[in-house]
């Protein structure tokens, strides 16, 4: 039951991330999950895609680095305790955790600098969500 | 050696004094004179005990004797940087090694590093340079000299040192480094003289004053900086920031080191001691003599090192020459700053940086694209030097933690080879700059100092 994924380096560049999601969302590939890291000047993004290969073949020929791993995905009950649950068992097994994120979102968050003004930008071109909205997700 | 004698130390017209006021006033014709006589003895020496010299005259078909006025300078065979190394360590000394007191060696090299050998009397000679330099200043014995050259292989360090003791002053062998220290001795011990890179005398005047130091606090009255090019601009700011007169002063390890060509307290070009070197400027691509004035490669002929005569050896450094009198009344030749190179060689930080030379580590690390480029930058004062490289497939793993590693691991082979610190800097595919004929290597995004 392993599933692959898809790693592609990227300097911190503005505008990178969305051509990688522009290139696949182009291809008809659906992004089912992904993760970014934080370093100063480059980083590595994660996918989930719906066809890893072509989304590979896609992102190399456009010039990006990539790489396939295996990663094991697990269901998580949305409530109180799911998530121990489920690591209580990891733990259990004796497997020590490198990375973790989340997939098949429907809603992601993320940090900016300017917090204030990419509201202010983004605002009416895209669904923001208060606290309140997250909160009763 | 005998002390100073009473020819020494006499006042020049600019404020300064002169260590040698008979040498460095010498009418024209008489230094020329005495350049070809000193020229003849000088090929003999070259030719009599350095096979490669006899190797190359023959070969041209000379003799040393064959020399007798300034124009056949010109037919004579080049010494470059490469012949030094083919020849390391000792190769090149025209004297056996139990003549020989001391061994110097330049800086920031990969492989053989270039080996420069004294006589008792060619470092008597090179204190003798020194001390003008430093009377030229308006040095002289009572004064105290904070010398914040490095000490060791480097030739600034002991250079200045002994230059200093020559011309009868106080000299503190602080080296460089220790920015604290530096000020507390430069109040404390009352130095009136400082030597030091350019870069760091702009940094210790920013000290100073960091620390509620005012120029007037600190008796220093005069700056010798050397090793690094600098600017007009800069010797304004290193004047004001220590309330000095800031001289540069010329030289290279081949040469025996600092003591080549000084500037007296008119600030206009630095004064060459031709009656020990002959400086001439040659155009690098065809090496023909070039007109007074004009700018081209700076070459150098020994007079009168006994240990280690070169021939017209390349410095690679482009600048310009000119004879016109000096207010000074010193009669000899001034040359402008280098205001480059004629090949790619880097200073950074003092220390010469070829970029082949990183290109040889970069080689030597398989994963690696065989794209690069290499830019140089200035933080502050200090030079910083970045690599980037491309992340390949080869390279790009899962984890942060490898791409980290695989940055520690080139600046950890940099900087063992090449004994700099660079910055590895992890870059895209197909980013760095491609270019059709001779790839863009090296981007200096430094402004003159």
């Amino acid at each position: 039951m392993k599933v692959t994924q898809l790693t592609v380096f990227l300097e911190n560049r503005s505008g990178r991330l969305a051509e990688v999601a522009d290139l696949l969302g182009a291809a008809g590939i659906n992004i089912r999950g992904f993760s970014t890291t934080e370093a100063a000047e480059y980083g590595i993004v994660r996918l989930i895609v719906t066809d890893p290969d072509k989304a590979r073949t896609l992102l190399h020929d456009a010039g990006f680095t990539t790489h396939f791993s295996q990663v094991i995905c697990v269901r998580v009950p949305d409530e109180p305790g799911g998530l121990a649950r489920v690591l209580d068992q990891v733990a259990a097994a004796g497997a020590s955790i490198d990375y973790l994120y989340s997939i098949s979102f429907q809603n992601i968050c993320f940090a900016v600098r300017d917090i204030e003004r990419a509201i202010e930008l983004l605002a009416g071109k895209v669904t923001l969500l208060s606290d309140e909205e997250v909160r009763a997700l | 050696m005998s002390g100073p004698s009473p020819e020494r130390l006499a006042p020049d017209d600019a404020g300064g004094l002169m260590w040698e006021p008979v040498a460095e006033s010498l009418p024209t014709p008489q230094l020329a004179a005495l350049q070809i006589e000193r020229l003849r003895a000088m090929l003999e020496n070259a030719y009599a005990n350095v096979p490669f010299y006899r190797k190359k005259l023959d070969q041209a078909g000379l003799k040393p004797g064959d020399v007798s006025c300034h124009d056949d300078l010109a037919g004579l065979p080049f010494t470059t940087k490469i012949d030094l190394r083919d020849h390391y360590p000792f190769g090149m000394f025209a004297r056996p090694r139990d003549q020989i007191v001391r061994v110097h060696a330049s800086s920031g090299t990969t492989g053989n590093p270039t080996t420069v050998g004294y006589t008792r009397a060619d470092i008597d000679t090179w204190g003798d340079l020194i001390a003008r330099t430093l009377a030229a200043g308006g040095v002289k014995p009572g004064d105290l000299l904070q010398n914040a050259y490095g000490y060791g292989l480097f030739t600034g360090g002991l250079g200045l040192h002994f230059g200093a003791e020559r011309l009868g002053c106080t000299v503190v062998p602080i080296s460089g480094g220790n920015t604290e220290r530096q000020l507390k001795v430069m109040r404390d011990f009352g130095a009136t003289a400082l030597s030091c890179t350019p870069s760091y005398a702009m940094y210790l005047g920013d000290a100073a004053r960091d620390r509620g130091l005012r120029p007037e606090d600190l008796p220093i009255r005069v700056g010798f900086h050397g090793a690094e090019p600098w600017t007009n601009e800069l010797r304004l700011q290193i004047e004001a920031g220590l309330g000095i007169d800031a001289l540069d002063i010329y030289g290279l390890s081949e040469m025996g080191g600092p003591g080549v060509a000084f500037e007296c307290l008119c600030k206009a070009g630095m004064h060459v001691n031709e009656d020990h070197y002959i400086a001439e400027i040659i155009d690098p691509e065809t090496l023909r003599p070039l007109p007074e004035g004009e700018v081209g490669e700076l070459v150098f002929t020994t007079l009168s090192r006994e240990a280690q005569p070169l021939l017209r050896y390349r410095t690679r450094d482009l600048c310009s020459l000119t004879a016109a009198p000096c207010a000074c009344g010193r009669t000899s030749a001034r040359m402008s700053k280098p205001i480059g190179r004629s090949d790619d060689m880097l200073i950074i930080r003092g220390v010469n940086v070829f970029p082949s030379q990183i290109e040889e580590v970069l080689m030597s690390i398989p994963e690696i694209e065989p794209h690069y480029q290499i830019v140089v930058d200035r933080k502050g004062y200090l030079d910083v030097i970045e690599v980037w490289v491309e992340v390949g497939e080869d390279i790009f793993a899962e984890t942060m933690g490898d791409l980290e590693r695989f940055q520690r691991l080139v600046q950890a082979q940099i900087y063992n080879v090449l004994n700099i610190q660079a910055a590895v800097k992890l870059k895209e595919p197909k980013t760095i700059q491609r270019s059709e004929g001779k790839a863009v290597r090296v981007v200096d995004r430094r402004t003159a100092l």
